[in-house]
């Protein structure tokens, strides 16, 4: 069996790193991969859109900096996997692979329409560049188990990623996959938690999803992070160290976020799984947007 | 108990069956392990073949793949949702994972991995589970007498029931060329052998007639086969003519062979099988003769709509309706 290095240093484009060497900012995708999520979210209404500010710093990191990927070629074999376990997020998702330049701009009017690519809760079938259905939250850790192993057979250095969330963590197949991944000693399995502290019906720190999270992970067997999902410097960091621990385990990067983090008369709302926003407040909230990150004030 | 009873010499009660126990009779040809004998085989071949169970190989015959292949084989631990989640993961990553545990497990446990990480992204998975309907003794918990009716509402997923060993040798190399997830109800162990004096050969959603009647057609799928084929010759011997016609595979249905039987005139239609009567095979040929305006005289033999005894299986069967002797019994009476 030949042995791969699967902990190499990025390399640029032909290495699968599109954006290597880009004269743009991690800070200004995240600024657009927000803007992105926004407009989305004016054309339907609605949308989760607290989640997709608050990840969006995670997603700049992971698309523009992580990632092994080629824009043009979504099944290339030699990418990094990305499976978004938590199918409500698709919005940031979305957001992120339109700034990535895998889905055109244009779709963002489609969104959530009769016959568009993107519907409000991600399926493979759908949309180029996602990779799993989810939606039925605790699948994508145990699909991850899958597709590390299965990596492994075909002695690919790909990752697998996959994002799921606090909240997510109420489910016990989540901690079926973990238990799997440990065992199978998946050095080759990233996962991302966002921890917004949120669900459906409250605080997730009132469920069942409670701390200490790190030392949870870390006393399943994981390699563990915590880190300011909101801190770009410090997401790269992380997901650097993830990729170049050689520890023969699987990886966790614990990320707290902040929701709706950027619009910051939305952080202060009422704080809710699904924001609600009224119709003048996108234009308003993408203004804001544009206006904090050119450096100007309102 | 009457006085007289409790005099009497007692009558030997069966032990309940033990969790591996044949269900062939000691008259019966049998082969061992068809369908870990059969996976070792078409796996010399098949390099992207890989086994999963979920501490169930022992049970399932998976542990002769596990022993060929060790290499190809994942041991996943007594975690069904995470047995489906990674099948589908492999299966996303090039590999054809056949995975194995109960059938209770694989349909009430499983059911949304299945559905959603298999199913609904059409994914290349086998999923092979021993303990179809009433082949335990052990109960509810390990009695899968709902499996097809929970089964039968997944969109994409292919359903078989095999009747023997040598159809469960055949069947195994079909549904590794299907493309798509499949569900195979298991007989596991040392496994009765008959379909060989039919001149059977098993094809993906086809129904074939086994034998000739011009009184009763039973269509009949899984183990039910076999004791339709038993009950139509001792049907024969009182002059009774029985057609039976066996299904294996159970979606997609192969209505146009059962309607083109069911519709030659006159005969009592029979379906039987080793499930409850509610949302299998019974249910769907009904629904198939209404829609096609077809109305013979309709009966179906299955397990009652109840949670079923623990017990020995021969006792089992004769109770709830589908040993041979109970079949040939209601047919009579149906006649």
């Amino acid at each position: 069996m030949p042995t791969l290095d699967i902990h190499a240093p990025p390399a640029g484009p032909a290495g699968g790193f599109p954006y290597a060497g880009s004269n743009v900012s991690l800070r200004e995708r995240a600024y657009r991969i927000r803007r992105h999520a926004l407009r989305m979210g004016e054309v339907q209404g609605q949308g989760y859109i607290a989640q997709a500010l608050g990840i969006a710093d995670v997603l700049a990191v992971s698309y523009f900096h992580a990632l092994r990927h080629r824009p043009d070629d979504v099944h290339w074999e030699g990418r990094d996997r990305f499976l978004l376990s938590i199918g409500h997020y698709a919005i940031a998702l979305y957001a992120a692979l339109i700034e990535a330049g895998i889905l055109p701009e244009s779709d963002i009017e489609t969104y959530g329409t009769d016959e568009s690519r993107l519907p409000m809760s991600g399926m493979a079938a759908y949309t180029p560049g996602m990779e799993m259905t989810g939606g039925s939250l605790g699948h994508g850790v145990g699909i991850a188990v899958g597709m590390a192993l299965g990596l492994k057979r075909k002695h690919s250095n790909s990752f697998v990623y996959t994002l799921f969330s606090d909240g997510e963590l109420n489910e016990g197949s989540i901690w079926e996959g973990v238990m799997g991944a440990a065992h199978w000693q998946l050095d080759n399995l990233i996962g991302i938690v966002d921890v917004n502290d949120q669900q459906a019906d409250g605080p997730s720190s009132a469920m069942s999803s409670r701390e200490p999270l790190h030392e949870r992970f870390r006393a399943f067997g994981w390699h563990t992070q915590r880190v300011d999902g909101n801190d770009i410097d410090a997401v790269v960091a992380a997901f650097d160290a993830a990729r170049a621990a050689r520890v023969a385990a699987p990886r966790i990067v614990i990320c707290d976020t902040q929701m709706a983090k950027g619009v910051s008369f939305f952080e202060t709302r009422e704080r809710n799984h699904f924001l609600r926003v009224e119709p003048g407040e996108w234009q308003q909230a993408i203004a804001l947007l544009d206006e904090t990150f050119s450096g100007k004030t309102l | 108990m009457s006085t007289a009873q409790t005099t009497a010499a007692p009558k030997k009660r069966l032990a309940t069956s033990a969790m591996i126990a044949s269900i062939a009779t000691a008259d019966q040809r049998t082969t061992a392990a068809p369908f870990g004998n059969a996976l070792v085989e078409l796996a010399k071949s098949r390099p992207e073949i890989v086994g999963l169970s979920a501490d169930l190989a022992k049970y399932t015959d998976m542990h002769i793949f596990a022993k060929a292949y060790p290499e190809r084989f994942y041991q996943m631990g007594m975690a069904e949702q995470l047995l489906m989640m990674a099948a589908a993961g492999l299966a996303r990553e090039g590999t054809v994972p056949f995975v194995t545990t109960y059938a209770v497990f694989a349909a009430r446990r499983a059911y949304d991995f299945i559905c959603m990480a298999i199913a609904e992204e059409k994914l290349n998975v086998k999923i092979v589970c021993a303990l179809p309907g009433l082949t335990s003794g052990y109960g509810p918990s390990h009695q899968a007498t709902e499996d097809i009716a929970i089964f039968r509402g997944m969109p994409n997923l292919t359903i078989i029931d095999p009747a023997d060993a040598l159809e469960i040798e055949q069947a195994v190399p079909a549904i590794a060329a299907h493309e798509g997830p499949v569900y195979m109800r298991l007989l596991r162990g040392n496994v009765p052998l008959i379909l060989d004096e039919y001149g059977y050969t098993f094809e993906i959603g086809k129904a074939k007639s086994l034998r000739p009647g011009n009184d009763v057609l039973v269509v009949s799928t899984g183990l039910a086969t076999m004791r339709a084929l038993q009950a139509a010759e001792m049907l024969g011997k009182d002059g009774i003519g029985v057609e039976v016609l066996h299904a294996a595979t159970i979606k997609p249905l192969d209505l146009d062979t059962i309607m083109t039987a069911a519709g030659k005139g006159g005969r009592l239609v029979v379906v039987a099988e080793n499930h409850t009567v509610i949302g299998g095979l019974g249910e769907a040929i009904a629904a198939g003769l209404l829609r096609a305006g077809i109305a013979p005289k309709f009966r179906q033999i299955g397990l009652p709509d109840e949670f079923l005894a623990a017990g020995a299986l021969p006792t089992l069967h004769d109770r709830y309706g589908i040993s041979t002797a109970a079949m040939v019994q209601q047919i009579k009476g149906w006649l």
